[in-house]
């Protein structure tokens, strides 16, 4: 039996199912979620920042915990005291 | 790999990165709004210049457009203009707490299955579409900027109307 025709075929079939699986993760149209379909993400409980109490919470910690290396700027020793 | 497979791998590629997508363009036919499937009173489009804007209640833009829709509603409608805001909403309620608040002069209807929306593909939200007598997109803005926003559909308006013997 010839096996040339057999492999250029399994390779042609290998060679769509590639391009076609770079396709659907390179085209930035062919995202999921459509913009009709946005109601759940535009919801306000969806905001990371709604309430304001815990994001200075969490900004504090992330302050005191990271200024040594920068933190969001300029800021003190890192020690955790301011 | 042959040279007609290479062919048909470029066909591939090339079909699924545009026809998977295909949004409504200028001079593309616009569906049909009666046979969509639309709650809401329609009003007369056949023949007639219409601006089809697509909307939402949890979409701010959308919000923020309507004052303008209005204007344009009080500027154009004497002169043959009809203005349909399409809800893509899929909450009925939500719908209908936004149309009582706002009280648009111009008509809203429902795309509650959201089948129109999904025939046209609108590329963001909000999109209007403005459509000339023969049915046909003339020109399509996407998102709403303002007065930007505002100034160029009554460009687009003025000169599709004075086109179809509306002028002022």
């Amino acid at each position: 039996m010839n096996a040339k025709p057999t492999r250029h075929i399994l390779g042609a079939l290998l060679g769509l199912i590639g391009v076609t699986a770079l396709c659907g993760c390179t085209n930035a149209k062919l995202v999921r979620v459509q913009p009709w379909e946005r109601a759940a993400l535009a919801d306000y409980t969806m905001n990371p920042g709604r309430d304001p109490v815990a994001t200075v919470n969490s900004e504090h910690v992330y302050f005191s915990r990271e200024t040594a290396n920068g933190g969001r700027g300029v800021g003190g020793s890192g020690c955790g005291c301011n | 790999m042959s040279l007609p497979t290479r062919i048909l791998l470029a066909a591939a590629c090339t079909w699924f990165a545009v026809g998977a997508r295909a949004e409504l363009k200028t001079g593309d036919p616009f569906p049909s709004l009666a046979a969509a499937g639309l709650s809401g009173t329609l009003p007369a489009t056949e023949g007639r210049v219409v601006l089809v804007d697509f909307w939402a209640s949890w979409c701010a833009p959308c919000k923020a457009s309507f004052p303008a829709y209005a204007r344009l509603q009080t500027d154009y409608a004497g002169r043959g203009l009809v203005i349909v805001a399409v809800s893509v909403d899929e909450s009925a309620a939500a719908y209908e707490k936004f149309v009582r608040n706002l009280h648009p002069p111009f008509a809203t209807v429902h795309d509650k299955s959201q089948q129109l929306v999904r025939q046209v593909k609108v590329p963001t939200m909000p999109t209007c579409y403005l459509i000339g007598p023969d049915g046909r997109v003339r020109f399509v803005h996407q998102g709403f900027h303002g007065e930007d926003s505002e100034r160029e559909l009554r460009k687009e308006i003025d000169t599709l109307l004075a086109e179809t013997g509306h002028s002022s």
